[in-house]
Parts: C-alpha cells; sequence; structure tokens
C-alpha cells in the first residue's frame, strides 16, 4: 500500500494474509518516534507538574495583564476540555450539550452571589452546591441515552443547548408559559453582572485574572491527577470498553447505561467548577456566550489534541486558544498565517528539492502576476498593505518584499473592492479541493497559484476580518484533522471492527 | 396577556392562518428532511452541513431574483423568473453538496463512525461562516418585493389566492405546498421507477451487498448527495419567498428541525420525512401562535425530545434490530 512503509517489505511481493494492519504491526510495536515517544515515557505527574508551573509562573514574571488574561482563559479551556474529554475521548459519547453545564454552573453561581436575587453566599458553599447541581443535571441531560445512541443522542444533546440558549436569552420574563407572573431569572440579553469574586479564608479574589490563574491551575492539577487514576480503574476501562463497542461492553456485563449516565455526568461535575469560575471571573454571565461557538471551540480543543489522551486534550486547548488569541490581532496573525503555511510545507513537501522549486514558484509567480495586473490595471496593485507598524507596511525589507510580490487593490477595504477579495477567497477554495483530488506533478503544479492565492485573500480580505477568520479556522481544523489524522495529534490511532 | 389567548382561541380565522402557515412551514421542514433521510439511509450519516447547503441555497435564489428581476422593475414575467431563481438554486446546491461529499466525507469511509459526524458539523460551521465573510451577518431581506403589492413585479405572489369566508390564502403559500407536492411526486417516481432508484434503495438496504452485485457505490452516494442538497436548495428559495428573511445563521435551526422530522417520520423512509416535517412544522406553527412566542424554542425542543425519546423509529419506520 505505501511504499514508504519502514517494515522494508519489497512491494513487488505482496504476502497472502498480510493487509496493511499486519504489515505495520512492527510499527507500532515500537511506538511513535520522537517527541511523541518523549511525551510517552515522561511520567505524567512529571508533565502534569512542568504544565502547572508554566501557567502559575506567568502571572509571577509578568505584570502584563492582557497576558495574565489570556493564561486565565486557557486554563479555564483546558478545564472544559477535560471534563469533554471523559464523555467524548473516554466513553465515546458525542455529548453536543456539553456547554449547558458550564453555561448552568455560570447562571447558577452568579444567582447565588450576585445583587440579582440579593443572594451573597460564601465561596466555600456556593462552589460544592453548584458542582453538585450541575452533576445532577448531567444526570437528568443523560437520560435519553437510555433509549437513543449515537447520532440521536448527540442531536438531542444539542436539542438541550437550544433549549438552554433560548431560556437564557429570554429569561428576563419567565412566566412559567403564562402560568404566573412574568419575572425575572437569567437577565435576559444582558445576563447578570456584578458578581462577587471567590472569597477564599478571607482572601477576596481579583478583580483580574491573576488570583484565577491560580485557582484553575489548582482545579486542573486535582482533576487531572483524578482523573488519571480514573482512567486506569475498573471504571475507565468499561468506559473504553464502551467506547469501542457498546454491544460486546453489554454482553460482558458491564453497565452500559449506568456508565454512559456517569461519563456525562462526570464531565458536567468539571464543567460545575469550570462555570462557578468563569462567573467569579468575569463577574458577569451572558446568554452569547454559551452557544454553539463555543461548543466548537472546546471539540476542536479535544480533537486536535487527541480524544481520550490526557495530555493532548490539555495540549489541544492550549495551542488552540493561543492561536485564537493571536488571530484576534491583525498584526500578529500575519506571522502566524506565513509562519503556518510555511511549516504546513515544510512537513509535507519531503523532497527538498521539490520544496525549493514550489518556494520559488511561488516567488515567480507573485512577481508576474504582480507585473501583468500592474500593466493591464494600474489600479490593482499599490494599495496599501493593511495592517502592522509603519517599518512594515509603508517602507523596509517586508514592505518592499509585499510590494512586489503581491496584487494589492487600491481602496481594498472599502465596499465595493470586497467583491474581489470574495471571488479570489471562493477561487482558492476550489484550488485547495483540487489540489487535494490531484496526483503527482498536477498537484504540485496547482500548489503554485493555490499558495499565492491564498496570501492575496489572507493580505485583501482576512486579515482584516478576524471575527470571521477565528470561527472559519476552528472549521478547518475539525474538518482538515476528520482526514487526515481522525485520532488528534495525541490520540492513540484506533481500529473499527466491523 | 391569558384574556387575549382566550380571545384568539375561539377565533377561527386566527386558526386557519396558523394551519396554511404551518402547512407551509412543514413543507420546508419535509423538504429538507427528505435529504437527511436520503443520506442517512445509504451512508448511516447525520449530515449536519445539510442545514447550510439550505442556507446557501436561500441566498443564492436572493441573488439570481435581485439580479434578474430588481424588485420595482423585473426584466421578465414573474413565474419564469421565480422558475429560473428555483433552478439556479437546485443546481447550485446539488453541486455544493456533491463536492462536501466528495472533499469532507468519502475520505472518511472507513473510519470510525464518530469522524464524518465531526467532519460534517466541521463543514456546516465552515460554510456558515463563509457566509458570514461573503455576505455579511447582517440579514438580507427578500422583504423588498412585498413592499408594493400593486406592482406588477414580484408583489403578485402576496396577492390572496382565495378566500374562505374571512379567511385568506396567499399565492406564495399555495406555490410552496404545490411544489413541495410535486418535488415529492418526483422523488418517488425516481426513487422507484428508476434504475438508479434500485440503486439506491439496495445500497440503503446494504451497501457492501450492493456492491458486490455490481452497484457503483460511491456514484449512487453522490447523486443521492446531488439530489438531496437540490431539494434542500428549492426550500431555500421557498424560505425566502416565505419569510423574506435570510441570515447566515437560518440553516442551523432548520436542520435540527428537518433531521428531527426525519427520524420522527422514520429514517431513510420519503414518504416518512414529509409527514414529520408537516407535523413539526405544524408543531411550531401552533406553539408560536397559541403558547408562547418567546419561548417557543424551548417548548419545540421540548416536544421534539419527547419524539426523539419514543418515535426513535419513526410512525412508519420500522423497528431497527441491531445485527452483529
Amino acid at each position: 500500500m505505501s511504499t514508504e512503509s519502514p517494515s522494508q517489505q519489497p512491494a513487488t511481493s505482496p504476502q497472502i494474509g498480510v493487509d496493511e494492519w499486519v504489515q505495520r504491526s512492527g510499527e507500532r510495536i515500537a511506538g511513535p518516534g520522537g517527541l511523541l515517544r518523549l511525551a510517552d515515557r515522561t511520567p505524567p505527574v512529571l508533565l502534569l507538574a512542568a504544565f502547572i508551573g508554566i501557567a502559575c509562573a506567568v502571572p509571577l514574571l509578568t505584570s502584563n495583564g492582557y497576558v495574565i488574561g489570556v493564561d486565565a482563559d486557557t486554563l479555564l479551556y483546558v478545564l472544559l476540555a477535560i471534563g469533554l474529554n471523559v464523555a467524548v475521548g473516554w466513553a465515546g459519547i458525542l455529548d453536543l450539550g456539553y456547554v449547558v453545564f458550564y453555561g448552568f454552573a455560570a447562571y447558577l453561581f452568579a444567582e447565588l452571589s450576585s445583587a440579582h436575587y440579593d443572594i451573597h453566599w460564601a465561596t466555600w458553599q456556593t462552589v460544592p452546591l453548584v458542582v453538585a447541581a450541575t452533576v445532577l443535571l448531567g444526570f437528568v441531560l443523560a437520560l435519553p441515552s437510555r433509549r437513543l445512541n449515537g447520532d440521536y443522542l448527540a442531536i438531542v444533546m444539542l436539542f438541550f443547548l437550544q433549549m438552554f440558549n433560548n431560556f437564557t436569552t429570554n429569561g428576563y420574563a419567565w412566566n412559567w408559559l403564562g402560568l404566573s407572573g412574568s419575572h425575572d431569572v437569567t437577565g435576559g440579553p444582558t445576563g447578570v453582572t456584578n458578581i462577587d469574586p471567590f472569597r477564599i479564608f478571607g482572601h477576596v479574589m481579583g478583580p483580574g485574572p491573576r488570583d484565577y490563574v491560580f485557582v484553575t491551575a489548582a482545579g486542573i492539577f486535582v482533576v487531572a491527577i483524578l482523573f488519571h487514576y480514573v482512567n486506569r480503574s475498573r471504571t475507565g476501562r468499561a468506559w473504553r470498553a464502551l467506547r469501542e463497542d457498546p454491544l460486546a461492553a453489554e454482553m460482558m456485563g458491564i453497565p452500559v447505561k449506568w456508565l454512559s449516565l456517569l461519563a456525562v455526568a462526570v464531565g458536567a461535575g468539571v464543567a460545575g467548577f469550570a462555570g462557578s469560575v468563569n462567573g467569579a471571573y468575569y463577574q458577569g454571565v451572558f446568554p452569547d456566550t454559551f452557544m454553539f461557538p463555543l461548543l466548537i471551540t472546546v471539540y476542536a480543543m479535544v480533537i486536535l489534541g487527541g480524544a481520550g489522551s490526557l495530555g493532548g486534550v490539555v495540549f489541544g486547548a492550549v495551542v488552540v486558544n493561543v492561536l485564537l488569541e493571536i488571530l484576534r490581532t491583525p498584526d500578529h496573525a500575519r506571522w502566524v498565517f506565513y509562519a503556518a503555511m510555511i511549516l504546513g510545507l515544510l512537513a509535507k513537501l519531503r523532497p527538498w528539492r521539490l520544496l525549493g522549486a514550489l518556494v520559488a514558484g511561488v516567488a515567480v509567480f507573485g512577481v508576474v502576476a504582480h507585473e501583468i495586473v500592474g500593466a493591464v490595471w494600474a489600479r490593482g496593485v499599490g494599495g496599501p498593505i493593511a495592517t502592522g507598524p509603519t517599518s512594515f507596511t509603508t517602507h523596509g525589507f517586508w514592505a518592499t518584499l509585499i510590494r512586489h510580490w503581491m496584487v494589492l487593490p487600491k481602496n481594498t477595504y472599502t465596499a465595493e473592492d470586497y467583491r474581489i477579495g470574495n471571488y479570489a477567497f471562493v477561487i482558492v477554495i476550489v484550488l485547495v479541493l483540487a489540489c487535494t483530488a490531484l496526483k503527482g506533478w498536477k498537484r504540485w503544479a496547482l500548489l503554485v497559484p493555490t499558495i499565492w492565492g491564498a496570501c492575496f485573500v489572507w493580505e485583501t480580505v482576512l486579515i482584516e476580518q478576524n471575527p470571521v477568520v477565528r470561527p472559519l479556522f476552528l472549521g478547518v481544523i475539525l474538518i482538515v484533522l476528520m482526514a487526515t489524522r481522525p485520532a488528534g495529534l495525541f490520540g492513540k490511532t484506533r481500529v473499527e471492527i466491523v | 396577556m391569558s384574556t387575549v389567548l382566550a380571545f384568539q382561541l375561539q377565533t377561527w380565522n386566527f386558526f386557519f392562518r396558523e394551519l396554511v402557515s404551518g402547512l407551509a412551514v412543514g413543507s420546508l421542514y419535509a423538504l429538507i428532511a427528505l435529504g437527511y433521510t436520503m443520506v442517512y439511509g445509504v451512508l448511516k450519516l447525520l449530515n449536519f452541513a445539510h442545514g447550510d447547503v439550505y442556507m446557501v441555497g436561500a441566498y443564492i435564489g436572493f441573488f439570481v431574483l435581485n439580479a434578474l428581476g430588481s424588485p420595482l422593475s423585473p426584466v421578465m414575467p414573474i413565474v419564469p423568473l421565480i422558475l429560473l431563481a428555483f433552478a439556479a438554486s437546485m443546481v447550485g446546491c446539488g453541486l455544493l453538496g456533491v463536492v462536501v461529499e466528495r472533499f469532507a466525507y468519502r475520505p472518511l469511509r472507513n473510519a470510525p463512525r464518530i469522524a464524518p459526524l465531526i467532519s460534517a458539523i466541521g463543514v456546516s460551521f465552515f460554510l456558515q461562516q463563509t457566509a458570514v465573510l461573503l455576505w455579511s451577518p447582517n440579514p438580507r431581506s427578500y422583504d423588498t418585493f412585498s413592499l408594493h403589492p400593486g406592482s406588477s413585479g414580484i408583489g403578485e405572489l402576496f396577492h390572496t389566492a382565495f378566500t374562505i369566508g374571512n379567511f385568506s390564502i396567499q399565492y406564495v403559500q399555495l406555490v410552496v405546498i404545490l411544489s413541495t407536492i410535486a418535488l415529492m411526486i418526483g422523488l418517488s417516481l425516481f426513487v422507484w421507477k428508476t434504475r438508479t432508484g434500485k440503486a439506491m434503495r439496495a445500497v440503503s438496504f446494504d451497501a457492501e451487498a450492493s456492491s458486490m452485485m455490481g452497484i457503483d457505490v460511491d456514484r449512487v452516494i453522490t447523486v443521492t448527495f446531488l439530489i438531496g442538497s437540490a431539494l434542500a436548495g428549492a426550500a431555500g428559495v421557498m424560505t425566502g419567498l416565505i419569510y423574506q428573511q435570510l441570515n447566515p445563521y437560518m440553516g442551523f435551526g432548520a436542520g435540527l428541525k428537518a433531521f428531527t422530522a426525519a427520524v420522527v417520520g422514520g429514517i431513510g423512509n420519503i414518504g416518512g420525512a414529509v409527514l414529520g416535517g408537516l407535523l413539526i412544522g405544524l408543531t411550531e406553527t401552533f406553539t408560536v401562535g397559541y403558547l408562547s412566542s418567546q419561548f417557543s424554542d424551548l417548548i419545540l425542543y421540548s416536544i421534539l425530545v419527547v419524539f426523539m425519546l419514543f418515535r426513535s423509529t419513526g410512525i412508519r419506520g420500522a423497528p431497527v434490530l441491531q445485527k452483529v
């Protein structure tokens, strides 16, 4: 099958009874190489300690509020991803209602510690109560798993998300469907604000992210150690059996239905803690936070890292959130875009001369395109470079480079000229798809205009559109990962026996 | 509030209006549900992106109508114009569906079952955000057409077709219901009378066995996506005509409801999908009309959860036995 398989089998003599799976058994026994092996060999406790140490060092080393804020957000996402991993990675249940638990916990915490109902409970009372309530909600919302499974269960969980969103958005006039007077439960679109911060042993946390970094890191520490042992326990093994084959697991006497409930509820418990932290840290909860895009974000994290692998999930959450954060500022986003493109080429293009030819081709193509467009349509070149420091956009090495290589229409960012970028966007998508469909030299030849076109779209449209680019990036992660490496970066490749 | 409710309950006019608009909305759901049910039949895949294909269809129709018949001065008579919008949207969506299948689902034929579903969610999100990028997140409206019902333009569509007592039906509702019936009859003929339709039924029954019988399974799947997505495109144009409002997020909720319609009707069952679509359309309209418009989603989705729990094999579907 693959000509580069390391087992040194001559491709011309297929052995009877040896398919790809058997042929690559040696590779599996040897295990992954390089960094992956290093990650595998290091004791998990060390990895966890290193991660927590780095995360907690950030607020000690810098006083930049933005950086500490990103650190706290990332840790919150790590916690969420670890929780989602229980249902999705271990038990194999596509829990599309996960965000409901997060949102429910945040709202419950908000109502128990704000002026909304004028309740101000102490933190040591609210947090355990919120977590317990969320676990209970997890059990209740997972009840459909007793009758449904697979896609149907996933869609019902998504219904719960829709219901939750409807309730939180319009909950300022909740009247028990006409049975009682109207009464404000969730604060509606403006949410609940002025939430009390955490108070632990008399110490008031915040305002600001600094203290919540430590709270969340402590939470991750406890949860990760707990889950590490849960994963190796009887329950953890039973979950994996359930994931691989529910029917066979049931035959073996595993209480499948109870374990499904448990997986969703345990995940919900983690989301419950994360939700309380969310409420206290941001000091406000809003209905728009807990919607489908957040669900996609957490799923992209879990799947990128590798569902089922605790370390992988943490890695995925960090990478995705940091990238999303960088994409927020156009100036930094440009570096991410070009770095990602170059890294992708380095990883995928193997004979070095091919890579060299490709880079030369892209460079020449750009210059030629620039000249042609300049000759035919003078307004098509010489527009401004989107963002960045002046040394970058008006003069200097990089600006000269981009100016002579890229076509930049004038008035790029006025409404009518957006159309050029929009058409180019569609064309680039078509080119990318064509590249994946073609084989051999045609693919490499087509890759040249594709890369240049992608850079053109980036420079003219996407760089200014970060509210769209960030979700687009999440969608692309899901599609590309599923097509190339469904197990994620650190997940174990699974073979489904049919 | 409750006096208004009682007043509404007494008014048959209101009931009839709700009934007809429920049937029209139900027809839309039925058309979308057909795509879900056919794809689920042959691939056992919840094609999450289907709702967004429908959204793209609505936009294509919008652009065709805008380009050829700018609201007040259409360049051609109304009937061919509408037909053209339908045709463009169906062709565009059909191609989009085929492309999505070819590039997002086909590489995953032998992957674990969760993989295509996640890929589908990714495609759905990608299409939605692409629409936001290309056409802006602000809603567009076909609304300008109906502002001048006296003009000879598309405003005609919103004229009364006929009245019964105090109650009237608009042309647009008739158009939607009748064209749904026509498309459904066409689809049934295709599935039951042609060779490709027969192949489709065979693949849906057992893909492996039918590939051994010489059926090109990949081709059948492509055709399924083509037809299903074309029907979604038609539904998109109809939505534009009825609601006169489009936005890039409209595909998500409609897709969820339509998938439920497919399940309620018995997945893989074409007549069932239509029945389920009508049932859910009526439920939705009556919920909004009689119970609560603010919490309509809450009520409707609770009903859908109950549907899914107790009728997951469908009204007309046979109980599914799990083979090992």
